[in-house]
C-alpha cells in the first residue's frame, strides 16, 4: 500500500512541472492563437540556464535566485522572439506559425549543444530539500514534496493574477474576443508580448525547477512538448484548470503505467487520451473552437488535370530521371533513390494536407511503421523481399487506421497536435520496446535481394515506385472520392448536409496517406539496410511538412518539386556542417517570415494586386493586417 | 465638427461596399444613420474605427486625420465604438467587462465610473458579479454601451442600439442615450427603426447600397415622406 501512495506522490511531483509548462502553452494559445511548439525549447533553455546560474551563484539564495533568474532570462528571450518573429506572422496560417516555432526549436537544440556540450548535466540539489522523508516505510525525496505543494500554489497565483489584476482580466477578455479588446482601446501588441513572455516564463520555470530531479540534456524539449500537447489536448486548450487536472492525470498515468506496462507505459496515456477525445473532443475543460481558420492558399484555385504539354513534360522528366544511372556514380544514385523515396513521403502528406485540408504533424509515424514492417517481415519472418515490400506498408496502414480514427475527430491545431503526439507515441514504442524493436540500436542488415541490389537497380526500383505512387494519388485526387474529400475540406457542414459521410472520407484519406507513406518507409528500410526510431522522429515529420510547404500546398506537383529541392539541400547540408539543425531551423524561420502567407498565398496576393479595384486599397489592406479576419 | 468623414470607400475582398460616403457629427449632437438591412451602416462604423482592412478616404476626428491609425489608437483618442453583435465577454462578470473598457480620464469628455454607469443602467448594478453570458439580450446591450463609456469617449458610434429589444427596454435605452447627450457625449447611431431614431436624434443621414441618399435635420426628414418610403419603409 505504502508503495502505491509513494508512487502517487512521485506522480504529483512530476505533474507540477508539467502543469507549469502546459499552463504557459495554454495562456499563449488562448490570446495569440499560436500553438507555441518552441515551448519545449524554452523549458529546456530554462533548465540549462538554471544549471549554469545555480552552479555560479552560491548559497541558498544563489540556488533559488538562480532558478528565478533563469526563468526571467529565458522569458526575455521569449519576448524578443515574439517581437522579432511572431509579430510578423500573426496573420499567417496556423501551420506556418507551428512551423516557425518548430524552426526555433531546431535552432535551440543545436545552440544548447554548442554552448553546454552534448553530455548530460547533473544539477545542484536544492538547499533545504536535499534529503528524503520517510513515509509509509518508503523514502520520498523532500524536493518532491516541495514540488507537490508548488503546483497548487502556482495554480492559485495564476487564478489571482487572472481575476484580480487588470492585465489578467484583459488576457481573459482577449482569449475570448481579441478584436473586441482592441476595439475598446487596448493595444494588442503589448498584450500579446506580455502574454508570450509570461507563458515562456512559466515554461522556463518548469524546466529550471526540474534540475534537482533530472539530468539536463538536449532532447528534453521534445519529450516535454509531447507530454504537454497531450496534457492540453486532454485538459482543453486555453483552460488553466484543465491544464492542472490533465497534468495530474497524465503524470499519474505515467507513474502507474510503469508498473503495468513497464516498457511501453506511454500506451496507457494514449488510451486515456483516446477516451477523452471521444467523449469530449475539446478536452475536459475546453470549449469548442469556432470553425478553425482555414489554411489559406488551400482552396483558391481548382485543380486541373494535366494538360497535354504537362503530360509530356512529366514523361520527359521521368525518362531523364531513369537515365541517371548512365552518368551518375554510386553515391549520387543512393542520393537519388533517397530523394525518390521522399517524393513518395511528401506526396502522401501533400495528399492529406491539400486535398483533405488535414495538416498532420506526425506523418513520419506511418513512414516509420512501413520501415519497421519490412524489418519485422524480413528479419523475423524471413520473407522474400517482394513480399516484405508488399506487406510492410500494411503496418503503416494499420497505424493510420487506428490513429487516424481519433485524429480526424479534430481539426486545425488540435489535429496537428494530436497527430504529433501519436507519432511520438509510436516513436516511444520503437525506442522503449527493446526486445522487439531493438530500441535505440534499431534493426540492422535488411539488404535488398540481388534483383534490386546495387545502386542503379535500387534507384530504378525507387523511381518506379515513386512514379506509381504519385500517379495513383493523382488518380485518387480526380476520382469521385477526391472530389468528396475536397468537399469535406471546403465545408464540412455543407458536405454532410448533402449526404457525404465526411468523417469516413477523411478517415479513408488518412489511411491512404498513411499507407503511401508506409510504402516510402518500406523502401527506405532497404535503402539504408536498417531501421531506427529516428525513422519515426518528429524531425522527419517536419521535413515532410517543409517539403510540402516549400513546393506549394496548392499545386499537385508541389510536393514532388519540394521533396527534390529540400532533400537535396538537406543531404548536402548534413555533409557540410555539424550544425545542420541550426541552419535548417534558421531556413525554416526565414521561409516563414519571407512568405508569411505561404508561398501560394504570396502568389495569390501578387495576382490580387495586379487586378485589384484599386492598388491603393490593397496597399492599405497590407498595412493593416489586424482586424481583417 | 467632432467627426468628419469624406470620400470613404470600403471593400470586402473584391466587393465594393461603400461609395464616397461623407458624413459629419457636431459636438454634442446625436445623429442617426438610417437604412435598410445591408445598406452599409455597420460597414461605415467599422470603417471609421479601422476594423475594415480595405478602405480609403478621410476620417477626421477632433481635427486629426485618423484613417491610417490602428483601431486601438483611434479608440483611445476618445472615439468609442459599440458593435452591432454586442460581443460581451461572456466569461467575464459585469464589473470585469467594464474594466476591459476602462481608459484614463479625458479633459474634454465626461468621466464615467462603474457607479455612475450603474445609475444610468440600474439593471446592471443589480448583477455586478454575474458573468456576461448569463444576461438577457437587453442587459447585454446595456453592458456593451456601459463598457464603451468606461473609455470616457467624447463621441460614440452606436450600431443599432434598439435591435431586438422589448419596447420597455427600448424606452430605457432612449433615456440612457439622452442622458449621455446631456453629459456632452456626441453620438452617431445606426438605426432601421425610425421611431426610435426620432425620439433621440437631431439630424439624420439615409444610406442605401453603400451611398448616402439623404441628409438633413429630423424635421426635414419628416417633411419628406417620399424619401422615407423610398429608402426606409419595408
Ligand atoms: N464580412 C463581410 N464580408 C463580405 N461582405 C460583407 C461583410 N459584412 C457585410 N457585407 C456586405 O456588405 C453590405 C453592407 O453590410 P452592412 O453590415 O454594413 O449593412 P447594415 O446596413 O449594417 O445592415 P443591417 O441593418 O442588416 O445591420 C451587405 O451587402 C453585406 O452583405
Ligand atoms: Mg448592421
Amino acid at each position: 500500500m505504502g508503495f502505491y501512495i509513494v508512487q502517487f506522490l512521485t506522480g504529483l511531483a512530476s505533474a507540477s512541472a508539467l502543469f507549469l509548462v502546459a499552463s504557459g502553452l495554454s495562456i499563449i494559445f488562448g490570446v495569440t492563437r499560436i500553438v507555441n511548439f518552441a515551448h519545449g525549447a524554452f523549458y529546456m533553455l530554462g533548465a540549462y540556464v538554471a544549471f549554469t546560474l545555480t552552479e555560479r551563484l552560491s548559497g541558498a539564495f544563489g540556488f533559488w535566485g538562480g532558478i528565478v533568474l533563469a526563468a526571467l532570462a529565458v522569458a526575455i528571450i521569449g519576448v524578443l522572439v515574439e517581437m522579432l518573429l511572431l509579430r510578423r506572422i500573426y496573420s499567417s496560417p496556423e501551420l506556418f506559425q507551428l512551423l516557425a516555432t518548430f524552426g526555433l526549436t531546431l535552432m535551440v537544440e543545436d545552440l544548447v549543444v554548442l554552448i553546454w556540450g552534448p553530455d548530460d548535466l547533473l544539477g545542484r540539489r536544492a538547499p533545504g530539500f536535499r534529503g528524503a522523508v520517510e513515509m509509509f516505510g518508503q523514502n520520498v525525496p523532500s524536493y518532491d514534496l516541495f514540488m507537490i505543494v508548488l503546483g497548487p500554489v502556482v495554480l492559485g497565483i495564476l487564478w489571482l493574477l487572472f481575476h484580480r489584476t487588470r492585465w489578467g482580466i484583459l488576457v481573459r477578455a482577449a482569449t475570448q474576443d481579441r478584436d473586441m479588446v482592441a476595439a475598446l482601446g487596448v493595444n494588442q501588441k503589448w498584450l500579446f508580448t506580455s502574454v508570450f513572455g509570461a507563458g515562456v516564463f512559466l515554461a522556463a520555470l518548469g524546466g529550471a525547477l526540474q534540475i534537482p530531479r533530472d539530468a539536463v540534456h538536449h532532447a528534453l524539449d521534445l519529450r516535454i512538448i509531447v507530454e504537454v500537447f497531450v496534457v492540453v489536448v486532454i485538459g482543453g486548450l486555453g483552460s488553466i484548470t484543465g491544464a492542472f487536472v490533465a497534468a495530474v492525470l497524465v503524470a499519474e498515468l505515467n507513474a502507474f503505467g510503469i508498473l503495468v506496462f513497464p516498457k511501453i507505459s506511454i500506451i496507457l496515456v494514449f488510451l486515456v487520451m483516446a477516451v477523452v477525445l471521444i467523449v469530449r473532443p475539446w478536452g475536459l475543460f475546453g470549449k469548442p473552437e469556432a470553425a478553425a481558420r482555414k489554411t489559406p492558399g488551400l482552396s483558391v484555385r481548382p485543380w486541373q488535370p494535366l494538360s497535354q504539354n504537362e503530360r509530356i513534360a512529366f514523361a520527359v522528366g521521368v525518362v531523364l530521371a531513369a537515365l541517371l544511372p548512365l552518368i551518375a556514380g554510386n553515391y549520387a544514385l543512393a542520393v537519388g533513390a533517397e530523394i525518390a523515396i521522399f517524393v513518395i513521403f511528401a506526396a502522401s502528406l501533400h495528399f492529406l494536407m491539400s486535398v483533405g485540408g488535414l495538416a498532420s504533424f506526425g506523418h513520419a509515424a506511418y513512414f516509420g511503421l512501413g520501415a519497421y514492417g519490412v524489418a519485422f517481415l524480413a528479419k523475423i519472418a524471413g520473407l522474400p523481399m517482394i513480399v516484405c515490400l508488399a506487406l510492410g506498408p500494411l503496418l503503416g496502414l494499420f497505424g493510420a487506421a487506428i490513429f487516424g480514427f481519433f485524429a480526424i475527430q479534430l481539426s486545425g491545431v488540435y489535429f496537428a497536435m494530436l497527430t504529433l503526439a501519436f507519432a511520438q507515441i509510436v516513436w516511444s514504442i520503437a525506442f522503449q520496446w527493446v526486445p522487439v524493436t531493438g530500441g535505440d540500436n534499431g534493426i540492422l542488415s535488411i539488404w535488398p535481394e540481388t534483383w534490386a541490389a546495387g545502386p542503379a537497380r535500387f534507384y530504378w526500383l525507387s523511381l518506379a515506385v515513386a512514379v506509381a505512387v504519385v500517379g495513383l494519388l493523382r488518380v485518387i485526387v480526380f476520382s469521385p472520392f477526391g472530389y468528396a474529400l475536397r468537399g469535406t475540406r471546403d465545408s464540412l457542414l455543407r458536405s454532410e448536409s448533402i449526404g457525404i459521410d465526411a468523417k469516413r472520407i477523411q478517415w479513408t484519406a488518412f489511411v491512404i496517406a498513411g499507407t503511401a507513406a508506409g510504402i516510402g518507409g518500406s523502401l527506405f528500410a532497404y535503402l539504408k539496410g536498417s531501421v531506427f526510431p529516428d525513422n519515426i522522429g518528429i524531425g522527419l515529420s517536419v521535413d515532410a511538412l517543409v517539403m510540402v510547404l516549400l513546393g506549394g500546398v496548392e499545386t499537385v506537383s508541389g510536393a514532388v518539386v519540394g521533396a527534390i529541392v529540400f532533400k537535396a539541400l538537406s543531404i548536402w547540408l548534413v555533409s557540410q556542417t555539424d550544425w545542420s539543425k541550426l541552419i535548417l531551423g534558421g531556413v525554416i524561420v526565414l521561409i516563414v517570415v519571407a512568405f508569411p502567407k505561404g508561398i501560394v498565398g504570396m502568389i495569390e496576393t501578387w495576382r490580387a494586386r495586379s487586378d485589384a479595384p484599386s492598388s491603393k486599397s490593397a496597399a492599405l489592406a497590407a498595412s493593416q493586417p489586424e482586424g481583417a479576419e | 465638427m467632432k467627426l468628419e468623414v469624406s470620400g470613404l470607400n470600403s471593400f470586402y475582398g473584391q466587393a465594393h461596399i461603400l461609395f464616397d460616403v461623407a458624413l459629419g457629427v457636431g459636438a454634442g449632437e446625436v445623429v442617426a444613420l438610417l437604412g435598410r438591412n445591408g445598406a452599409g451602416k455597420s460597414t461605415t462604423f467599422r470603417s471609421i474605427v479601422g476594423l475594415v482592412a480595405q478602405r480609403e478616404g478621410q476620417i477626421r476626428f477632433e481635427g486629426h486625420e485618423v484613417a491610417r491609425e490602428p483601431t486601438y489608437a483611434i479608440v483611445r483618442k476618445g472615439l468609442g465604438y459599440v458593435p452591432e453583435e454586442r460581443r460581451i465577454f461572456t466569461d467575464l462578470t459585469v464589473e470585469e467587462n467594464l474594466e476591459v473598457g476602462r481608459q484614463p480620464k479625458r479633459d474634454n469628455a465626461a468621466y464615467w465610473t462603474p457607479d455612475k454607469l450603474f445609475t444610468l443602467f440600474p439593471n446592471l448594478g443589480e448583477m455586478r458579479n454575474r458573468p456576461g453570458g448569463r444576461m438577457s439580450g437587453g442587459e447585454q446591450q446595456m453592458l456593451t454601451i456601459a463598457r464603451t463609456l468606461m473609455g470616457n469617449p467624447s463621441l460614440v458610434l452606436l450600431d443599432e442600439p434598439s435591435e431586438g429589444l422589448s419596447p420597455k427596454i427600448v424606452e430605457q435605452m432612449a433615456n440612457a442615450i439622452l442622458t449621455m447627450k446631456k453629459e456632452g457625449v456626441s453620438i452617431l447611431l445606426s438605426e432601421q427603426n425610425l421611431h426610435f431614431a426620432r425620439l433621440i436624434s437631431d439630424r439624420a443621414y439615409i444610406m442605401e447600397r453603400g451611398r448616402i441618399r439623404f441628409s438633413g435635420t429630423m424635421a426635414e426628414l419628416e417633411a419628406r415622406p417620399d424619401v422615407r418610403d423610398q429608402y426606409l419603409a419595408v
